[in-house]
């Protein structure tokens, strides 16, 4: 009798914790990322592993419309100018659905894009399927890939000073690619910034 | 005569711009300045947002704050609108959209650079997304980063009551 009571008080826990355990959703680092195909503004389709000669990735989720994503516009420039040639390309990804985000539609990103002339491909995460797997929840949201085992190297912000690039005393994406390069350990896998929470409809 | 006469009006006139209290200034806070107003142990209940005007889901959610801030200011309850805008909007675009949307909360702007530092001292589980909010008395607390409608938010107030 008393064993039937303590599997009844063990079963009755096991039913609350597992309601109460908060599911982290989304990619953490070290995980191994899905491959996804997103339409470019250039309107050719893109994956990762197109990119046959890159050692890894520096996927940004960004948009037209946040501020805090228009304030990093000049600074995601100079990271692909800077990275791309040694083989940390940038690949920025639209994740807000335009219907909930005015100004974030396929055709304002083009025009976006040319404004401010990227250097870098910019996606549309049209259906919204990939920022969820990644777990992004705002803009703009970093995520660094190592190609060789596609595994999640950093998650975070881009620098310690979002408002104030002169400011700026830690460039946290700068030190993780940095980093990867040298092959040494990274010292900050995860960071926190303001952004726009991702739109949805 | 003349004279006199604007000078009746220049008073008129302040005495109008005293009656719509129109603000011209918004205090603004480092995180550790802030600290204190996310901290107080004094028995009220204090429901704190985090928003910005350029904001679309904050700026949809600003009148249920409003709401909770007017009816339940007789249960002791405080709300404390902290604003993200850009401190150099504040003058452009905070003080004039406070004013027009006639925000009766508190409005204060957090102006702290060290994000990846206050993120996670406001909550272990904030990404950085906004809206968030926090609601707390003493030392029951909870973080919520989401939106919210009037009903929902009362709902979430109630047991802190």
């Amino acid at each position: 009798m008393k064993s039937i009571k303590t599997i009844l008080i063990l079963f009755a826990c096991a039913i609350v914790s597992a309601f109460t355990i908060k599911t982290t959703e989304g990619y953490h680092v070290g995980d191994v990322i899905e491959d996804f195909k997103l339409k470019n503004i250039d309107d050719t389709m893109v994956s990762l592993s197109d990119y046959k000669e890159a050692k890894g990735f520096v996927i940004i989720f960004t948009c037209n419309q946040c501020p805090y994503s228009v304030v990093y516009e000049d600074r995601i420039i100079a990271l692909d100018l800077k990275y791309k040639k040694l083989g940390y390309p940038v690949i920025a990804i639209n994740p807000n659905d335009p219907r909930a985000s005015r100004g974030d539609g396929f055709e304002e990103m083009k025009v976006r894009a040319s404004e401010k002339g990227f250097t870098f491909p910019y996606l549309f995460d049209e259906g919204q399927n990939v920022y969820p797997k990644f777990g992004a929840t705002k803009t703009p949201h970093v995520y660094i890939v190592s190609k060789s085992g596609m595994n999640v190297e950093y998650i975070g912000a881009i620098d310690n000073s979002s408002r104030k690039p002169e400011a700026v005393t830690e460039k946290y994406v700068e030190d993780a690619v940095d980093a990867l390069l040298a092959g040494k350990k990274l010292v900050k896998t995860k960071t926190r910034a303001i952004g726009c929470s991702i739109k949805v409809f | 005569m003349v004279k006199k006469c604007f000078i009746t009006l220049f008073f008129i006139s302040l005495l109008g711009s005293c009656k719509n209290e129109e603000i011209t200034f918004v205090q603004s806070y480092t995180y550790n300045e802030l600290k204190t107003l996310l901290e107080k142990n004094d028995g009220k209940t204090y429901v704190i947002n985090f928003w910005a005007t350029w904001c679309a889901p904050c700026v949809k959610e600003l009148p249920a704050f409003e709401k909770i801030n007017k009816e339940y200011a007789t249960k002791n309850v405080t709300v404390i609108l902290v604003s993200l805008d850009f401190p150099k909007q504040v003058a452009k675009r905070l003080i004039p959209f406070i004013n027009k949307k006639k925000l009766q909360s508190k409005v204060v702007l957090l102006n702290d650079i060290n994000e990846d530092f206050w993120i996670k001292a406001i909550d272990s589980t904030w990404s950085g997304a906004i809206p968030a909010t926090i609601i707390y008395n003493g030392k029951d607390r909870k973080f919520y980063e989401q939106s919210f409608d009037y009903d929902q938010l009362e709902t979430e107030l109630q047991p802190f009551l």
